[in-house]
């Protein structure tokens, strides 16, 4: 085997009262991909943050090539040739893709910019690669994927020899998936090293040579995909074992209890996101809406949830018609919500967790005694939703915005399943959450659909949608482009689906 | 009404409307290229007046306006770099520290008018073309030419200046290595940073030539006006940071603020002296440029999107 590009030798890097990363070696060779799993706050980021120059490490020793690299900045790391494709794309939405391309490097023309010399070399890196993208447009007006090219060729044309990409699949279609893995692929026969960073476990298997994987800050398993299956990593990230997906028993669907008809809503530029949708959602199903971000699924919630008026059609719950309801309409109706921006929609994050847990029925007579708080009463409550949800909390009056993702997830669907509703609208339920907490957040859905709740689930994670949905719906450009019962869908139908071409 | 729509009442209210325009539109040029970094400078007027005693006590004391000048320029240096070392360096709120820059341009100036010069004395104002030493003859005739010669001759160099600085500063943000940079860290300071732009440098250095040129606008004020007094500019500062928000961050549709600008209060003036406004009204009159700004900013600054990372202070995470 060539010599690694990368080797990192015993790295330790503490923050004020965090250990994130404890002596992790790792390395890389030319060549091959290399993925580094683990799950949010394992130390992924910490330790290529440290490589690109952004942390200084406290102990161990970076080595490019086989010699002593000192680090000290981005500019650092991409004169000794790493390149990084960060997971928020670090890109100037008003430049042109030769702008972007151009930032940071010297020009052959004194004070002026040479966008031309940059346009002609772009082109041939992107004929090289089959990285499709024109030099001239400016980058707000291209798609997710698109934008990603863009940033692969920053790199490349950079000469990096070693990429770094972040969860570059996160945003993706699985199409966009296949042809990234494709250009990908090209790299390696080209000699470039890639580290790849994911907690997508299929997509893990699919594309690694080795596989390093981090918990805690430490690695606790260094492997390749012929030796491991998913289940062990799993297990290996989470540091027990775990359940990839639910059991979900067999039950006969319900009444309708949530229909739409009809429903059109317009975003927040004022053009239609939602298109004539029309849906029915039984008791006991979880109907799963899948889709890439930005197809007018948040729109589609918010509408059910009183949150943002329609401009036409009929949403109704059992036989309450809810087109013009208010959210405390819909909630007296008996839908609840878990929104997709859990900070901003979801929960006060300078609220404590108590507080955030009574969000929607603090003036309930249960905690109120001659108009006041009942205190007592209010911590008993909230205790019990705490021990029932296993929210990991120091106390009921820590601020929830110091809670990980995931606990902050577990509160709001706490508070959301209190009141035994008739309908749930779960967007992105477990996005950005840890296996662990996103395995009690699904087993909770399973255990709501059991209790005959009729579920929405929204979600950009084709796998999720497979393993929990009974039926399973797509939204491309506001429409429901796709509805099938979760038997006969396959992934590759359905991504089709997603991509607008079903 | 009538005494107002003649040709040569008409062109003499465009020629000072143009010369009215001068001072507004240097300090909103430079503070274009601030606020494309992402650097809101709510200071402008606070520099605009240290800038414009300073220039007028060189002037008043050596009787050299290009020292006057330069000192204008020398003021708005050292102002900039204390402007930047609080916002760029300590990180702190724009909006606030602006309005400090402000008040002590605003009561320094006046502190330093009241112990170094305390009446007011007028100085030589700017000379226009015709009047510069030496090369004044060859512009002589050019002023004597019907209409066209009062509107596009008799004026001073700065008002050049100023105007020839519009694709200057169009073809600094645009076409130069620097201007990119600009755009970028005021766009997406991450992004820039990650690629080795200094955000910190590109900002100081867009902070600079904003301040310098509020300095030189000050300047050119005192000059054009030949004097000093407490509050000279009278908010025109302030007006120069809404000039850019109305020209949507672009040099030439800042320009078509300014003469707006200018136009108005070169018309309001001209009404007064023919008598069109009545006495009592003028104070009214006076506060058309006001409502102007409301309006045109109420009415056209919704549309326009400017800098994403305007006003934010940039730290690495």
């Amino acid at each position: 085997m060539s010599a690694p590009v990368l080797q990192m030798r015993n790295i330790t890097k503490t923050f004020p009262g965090v250990l994130a990363n404890d002596d992790v070696s790792f390395d890389v060779h030319a060549g091959e991909v290399h993925t580094l799993l683990g799950e949010n706050g394992a130390g992924k980021s910490t330790l290529m943050k440290i490589l690109f120059g952004l942390y200084q490490q406290d102990s161990g020793q970076i080595l490019l090539r086989g010699e002593t690299a000192d680090i000290t900045s981005p500019t650092d790391a991409i004169e000794k040739r790493v390149g990084m494709v960060h997971q928020h794309f670090m890109l100037v939405p008003t430049l042109t893709v030769a702008e972007n391309v151009a930032l940071g490097l010297p020009s052959d023309r004194g004070l002026r910019t040479d966008l031309d010399a940059v346009s002609k070399r772009i082109l041939s890196i992107s004929e090289q690669y089959g990285l499709q993208v024109d030099p001239d447009v400016e980058i707000w007006k291209l798609s997710v994927g698109e934008r990603q090219r863009v940033e692969i060729i920053k790199a490349l044309y950079r000469d990096a020899e070693l990429l770094v990409l972040d969860e570059p699949t996160a945003v993706l279609t699985p199409q966009e998936v296949d042809d990234l893995f494709v250009i990908l692929r090209q790299m390696t026969a080209n000699n470039t090293g890639i580290i790849f960073i994911s907690h997508k476990l299929h997509e893990v298997m699919e594309l690694s040579d080795r596989i390093t994987v981090l918990r805690n800050g430490r690695v606790t398993g260094d492997t390749t995909p012929a030796e491991t299956s998913r289940q062990q990593l799993a297990d290996m990230m989470v540091g027990r074992e775990v359940k990839l997906a639910p059991d979900k028993p067999v039950q006969d669907l319900g009444l309708v209890r949530l229909k739409l008809r009809g429903v059109t809503v317009k975003g927040d530029r004022g053009t239609i996101a939602v298109d004539n949708v029309d849906l029915d959602v039984h008791a006991g199903e979880i109907l799963g809406i899948a889709g890439v971000s930005g197809n007018g699924q948040r729109e589609l919630a918010e509408t059910i949830a009183g949150l943002r008026p329609a401009e036409g059609g009929s949403v109704q719950l059992d036989s309450t018609d809810l087109s013009k309801a208010n959210p405390k309409q819909s909630r007296a109706a008996g839908l609840s919500y878990v929104p997709e921006e859990r900070m901003k929609d979801g929960a006060v994050g300078e609220f404590d967790v108590s507080e955030n847990l009574l969000l929607i029925n603090h003036g309930d007579k249960r905690f109120l005694r001659r108009g006041l708080f009942n205190f007592d009463a209010i911590r008993t409550h909230c205790q019990k939703m705490v021990d029932d949800f296993a929210v990991k909390t120091p106390s009921l009056t820590t601020p929830t915005s110091s809670l990980s993702g995931g606990n902050i997830q577990k509160v709001i669907m706490a508070r959301e399943l209190e009141s035994s509703p008739a309908v749930l609208v779960a967007a992105q339920p477990t996005r950005g959450v840890d296996i662990g907490a996103a395995e009690y957040i699904h087993s909770q859905l399973v255990v709501q659909r059991s209790n005959g709740v009729a579920i929405v689930m929204i979600s950009e994670d084709l796998d999720e949608v497979l393993g929990l949905a009974d039926r399973i719906a797509v939204m491309f450009e506001g429409r429901i482009v796709k509805i099938v019962d979760r038997e006969n869908a396959t992934k590759k139908d359905l991504g089709l689906a997603m991509a607008g071409a079903g | 009404m009538s005494q107002f729509f003649t040709l040569s009442v008409l062109i003499a209210t465009l020629a000072t409307a143009i010369k009215f325009a001068v001072p507004y539109l240097l300090a909103a040029l430079g503070e274009t290229i601030g606020q494309r970094s992402g650097v809101l400078n709510l200071g402008v007027d606070g520099i605009m007046l240290l800038g414009a005693f300073g220039a007028y006590y060189t002037v008043l004391e050596t009787d050299s306006h290009l020292l006057g000048l330069i000192v204008g320029i020398a003021i708005g240096l050292i102002m900039g770099v204390l402007y930047a070392v609080v916002t760029v360096f300590l990180h702190a709120q724009q909006g606030i520290s602006g309005i400090g820059i402000f008040l002590f341009g605003l009561g320094f100036s006046d502190l330093l008018f009241q112990e170094l010069v305390g009446t007011t004395k007028p100085v030589k104002p700017l000379p226009t073309l015709d009047k510069l030493p030496g090369v004044g003859g060859i512009f002589e005739p050019l002023i004597e030419i019907e209409y066209l010669g009062p509107l596009l001759f008799d004026h001073n160099l700065m008002t050049y200046t100023a105007f020839l600085l519009v694709p200057a500063v169009t073809w600094l943000l645009n076409k130069t290595t620097f201007g990119m940079n600009v755009r970028a860290v005021g766009e997406n300071p991450q992004a820039a940073d990650s690629l080795g732009v200094s955000v910190a440098r590109t900002r100081f250095i867009a902070i600079m030539f904003g301040c310098v040129l509020a300095g030189l606008a000050g300047a050119t004020l005192a000059l054009q006006l030949a004097v000093f007094q407490h509050n000279l500019t009278n908010g025109i500062g302030f007006i120069a940071v809404a000039l850019v928000y109305f020209g949507a961050w672009q040099p030439r549709w800042v320009m078509a603020g300014a003469l707006l600008y200018g136009l108005v209060t070169a018309t309001r003036l001209r009404w007064q002296s023919l008598d069109i406004i009545p006495q009592g009204a003028s104070d009214i009159a006076a506060m058309t440029p006001a409502i102007i700004t409301i309006l045109a900013l109420v009415l056209l600054a919704r549309r326009a999107r400017g800098p994403a990372a305007l006003t934010k202070p940039f730290t690495r995470h």
